[in-house]
């Protein structure tokens, strides 16, 4: 069995972004595709996914021409897609986005206690046991929806499984619960496509590995023949001399302080000071309580109990508004949900957060907005470059994340939470990221940090904070910190 | 195991892409709009001509400006709620109870006070649909099409039958006209206009748009949605009751049974314009050119004397027509 793509472009009105790309995988190959962003990664496997119609090109799988004009004739075709985004239905309980369509019958009725059985045991055999089938998957985490989209996936064993940034939202033992289930499938003669811009796991996972700059193929190789560092340069098109910025001068004044910090079934008694001009990363495992006890600092959850001062004075939990004008930014972990509005431009969104700076009388002064706008775009080099009047959601996805971090630095924040801000965003726009990161720090910004990328969570800052179930786990300094050190706090083990 | 077939060589000539024109989008770059609009109204207009004497008369034209007033106004209202991803269904009750109430006040107060006071009717109406929206966390359907009926009942309390006031002064509003142009229709414009600017260039015109895309984005940058929300229906209200107003001032006699079903060609005036019942996307020029497209498929099927049960099914079907001519120009996947 061999997948072949040959010769597929794709336009966008008049502008192409995939230039003829060319793709071989063999039966129970890995193989990665890893590209910056934009590079066209995603629209090549909405490609594959029946999601989109090429321009021009073939797919083959298995010998036979693939004709897909919908996701439904991938679905037929064995090709089946768990995308970037994700796309559960809120409202709908675990079971029934995992089996819509083929939900169990009894007397022309859903059985539901054998759907909730057949759900359960799909997650538990793929290792996802931790998500409860009768849960809403609104109520999930991003992790844990993310499980569920690959769970979806594999409802019935596909024949090529296409996986756009899966490794994304994971960490810790849910990151290795889904590497054992890509080794499984991929026994068993399923063929992987996995896009990731984790070049780590891409070299521990794939057989094979296909570069993408700029919607051509400019590399196909191995993780034998190649390594990291030559992977983001063929990415970039540019080599990138280090990734994390010097470390910054000891910090200043306290700014921040958050005592005993409850929130019941989120975090409980939770304390540390932030102080001027330092970066402090918070690591934890899915479901410690990191994004929680964000939204309460912003102030969009009450807490239950315990203070935030900033400089000294009590901050009222009084809604984002209230932080904001505080001087708090919160740029959020789930973009589509709280992150863009997608049926805006992207100067709209970049605005949102500041339209009442660039006031002339009672209307926004255009010209000005555009132009702060516009040296935005530059700053984060968002693309493509003309992007400031597309509607947002054209954008890939770590150029959609630029722009949120671009709407908060409007803002001048002073202290700035940033929750998963390198999700999907390659490792040339990370170092963008981390140096942009650190000049606000420089100039005197406040910066909380989640992550739950080790390397990112240390290499990036002046101080970790280890979240635990809900509880800070331990205190590290970053100068002196290792991976392991920060990992056995996450799981409990060590006492700070 | 596989079967090498080596895929023949890629022949077929470059399938041109699929047409995509840029959406509308409010603040956008319209380049687009027109096509659609300009299309369906030369079409009518060439029908209209051709198919009957009267279409181009003074008094025809004029007549056309002026019945498009109404549901101009209901349709700015109705975009903005529309583009909060809510929905306005008491705007035809609103209409009844304003005309009625400013014409029966005719008899104790000042004729502009009497107007003012129908006005001030919308607005509250509007108000209250948004506090209880917003407030309570209500779907927009449901308290819209309580207030339908809540309103209409009042009107009836207020007057079971018409009024006609015998005071001139209150024709002059609905009947004057500036040149050839009945002020009504100026008035109209207006509201488009600064309609328009309010949407695209000031903060809450753009809230309101963001909401209606995404309220938990907006909420999170610091933006009230339920302020803004309140204010997109208040705005509603007050097309109503300034519609409302001018419809008695025009006709000269006020109806507690006028305006049924005006909400529905509110919606579909904004609807033929590209606006999004999901919210977040429609334009206010393009709303206006459904106003017209509307205005004249009422006007072409009276000139032909079309019976009028008929003439409604002919307009829900010319409608449909419209809506999927318009959205293939906008390059909206089918
Ligand atoms: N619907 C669309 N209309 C116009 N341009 C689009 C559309 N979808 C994607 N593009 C453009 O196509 C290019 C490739 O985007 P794509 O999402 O495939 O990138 P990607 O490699 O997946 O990036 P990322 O790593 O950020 O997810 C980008 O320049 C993007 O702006
Ligand atoms: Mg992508």
């Amino acid at each position: 069995m061999t997948l072949r793509i040959r010769g597929v472009r794709k336009s966008f009105g008049q502008v192409e972004v995939l230039h003829g790309i060319d793709l071989l995988a063999e039966k129970g190959e890995v193989l990665a595709v890893v590209g910056a962003n934009g590079a066209g990664k995603s629209t090549l496997i909405k490609i594959l996914a029946g999601a989109q119609p090429a321009s021009e090109g073939e797919l083959w799988l298995d010998g036979e021409r693939l004709d897909l004009r919908s996701p439904h004739d991938a679905h037929e075709a064995g090709i089946r897609t768990v995308y970037q985004e994700l796309t559960l239905v809120p409202e709908l309980t675990v079971t029934e986005n995992l089996l819509i369509g083929s939900l169990p019958r009894r007397a022309g009725l859903i059985d539901w206690a054998a759907a909730h059985r057949r759900a359960q045991e799909l997650l538990d055999e793929l290792g996802f046991g931790a998500v409860r089938a009768t849960t809403k998957a609104g109520r999930l985490s991003v992790a844990r929806q993310q499980m569920v989209e690959i769970a979806k996936a594999l409802v019935s064993e596909p024949k090529v499984l296409v996986l756009d940034e899966p490794s994304a939202v994971l960490a810790g033992s849910d990151l290795d619960s889904l590497f054992a289930l890509v080794r499984r499938l991929q026994e068993r003669g399923v063929i992987v496509i996995y896009i990731s811009h984790r070049l780590a796991e891409v070299a521990a996972l794939a057989n094979s590995i296909v570069v993408i700059r700029d919607g051509t193929v400019v590399a196909t190789t191995t993780p034998a023949e190649t390594d990291e560092s030559e992977l983001i340069a063929l990415m970039a098109g540019r080599r990138l001399e280090r990734i994390y910025p010097d470390r910054r001068p000891a910090a200043g004044d306290t700014v921040l302080s958050v005592r005993g910090l409850t929130r019941a079934g989120e975090f409980e008694d939770v304390s540390f000071e932030l102080r001027a001009g330092e970066i402090v990363g918070l690591f934890g495992l899915v479901g410690a309580g990191r994004s929680e006890l964000a939204h309460c600092l912003f102030g969009d959850t009450r807490p239950d109990g315990g203070s935030v001062r900033l400089d000294g004075a009590e901050l009222q939990p009084d809604g984002p508004r209230a932080a904001i004008r505080s001087g708090l930014a919160l740029v959020t972990e789930d973009r589509k949900r709280t992150g863009i509005v997608a049926s805006m431009t992207v100067r709209d969104n970049i605005a949102l957060a500041t339209m009442r700076a660039t006031m002339r009388g009672p209307l926004i002064d255009g010209a000005r907005q555009g132009a702060r706008v516009a040296g935005m775009v530059r700053r984060f080099d968002i693309r493509p470059a003309h992007s400031a009047a597309m509607r947002i959601d054209r954008l890939s996805g770590g150029n959609q994340q630029k722009a949120i971090l671009a709407k908060w630095l409007l803002a001048g924040p002073r202290v700035l939470i940033l929750d998963e801000p390198t999700r999907g965003v390659d490792m040339a726009t990370r170092v963008d990221i981390y140096r942009t990161v650190d000049e606000l720090a420089r100039s005197g910004c406040t910066v909380l940090l989640i992550s739950s990328d080790l390397t990112e969570v240390i290499g990036a800052t002046d101080r970790v904070l280890v979240m635990h179930d809900g509880r800070i786990a331990g205190e590290l300094d970053s100068a002196g910190a290792t991976e392991d050190q920060v990992l056995a706090r996450s799981i409990g083990e060590a006492a700070a | 195991m596989t079967s090498q077939t080596a895929p023949p060589p890629v022949e077929d000539e470059r399938r041109t892409p699929r047409r995509q024109l840029p959406r509308l989008v409010v603040g956008g770059r319209d380049v687009t709009s027109g096509v659609g609009f300009v299309v369906a109204l030369v079409l009518l207009v060439v029908l209209a001509a051709v198919t009957t004497e009267n279409f181009l008369t003074e008094q025809n034209l004029t007549n056309l400006l002026r019945q498009m007033v109404t549901v101009g106004l209901l349709a700015y209202g109705m975009l903005v709620v529309i583009l909060t991803a809510g929905i306005d269904l008491s705007v035809g009750s609103v209409v009844a109870f304003s005309g009625i109430v400013s014409a029966g006040l005719v008899a104790d107060l000042p004729i502009p006070l009497a107007l003012a006071v129908g006005v001030a009717a919308g607005i509250g109406f509007g108000l209250v649909n948004g506090l209880l929206i917003a407030g309570f966390d209500l779907a927009p359907f449901v308290v819209t099409l309580a207030a339908l009926t809540t309103i209409r009942g009042l009107a009836f309390v207020y007057s079971e039958v018409p009024i006609a006031p015998e005071d001139p002064g209150f024709f002059t509003l609905g009947t004057a006209l500036a040149g050839p142009i009945p002020v009504p229709t100026l008035i109209m414009i207006g509201v488009f206009v600064v309609g328009g600017i309010f949407l695209t260039r000031t903060p809450a015109g753009r809230a309101i748009v963001a909401i209606g895309g995404n309220r938990e984005t907006v909420r999170l940058a610091g933006i009230s949605v339920k302020k803004h929300l309140v204010l997109a229906y208040t705005i509603s209200g007050t097309c109503a009751g300034l519609a409302g107003v001018i419809l008695a001032s025009r006709v000269g006699i006020a109806q507690p049974s006028v305006g049924v079903a005006f909400e529905l060609d509110a919606i579909a005036a904004c609807v033929i314009g590209g606006a999004s019942l999901a919210g977040g996307r429609g334009s206010v020029r393009a709303t206006l050119g459904g106003v017209i497209v509307l205005s004249l498929i009422n006007n072409l099927l009276n000139l032909h004397g079309v019976q009028s049960f008929w003439q409604q099914v002919l307009k829900g079907l010319i409608i449909i027509a419209v809506i999927i001519v318009q959205r293939r120009s906008m390059g909206e996947r089918a």
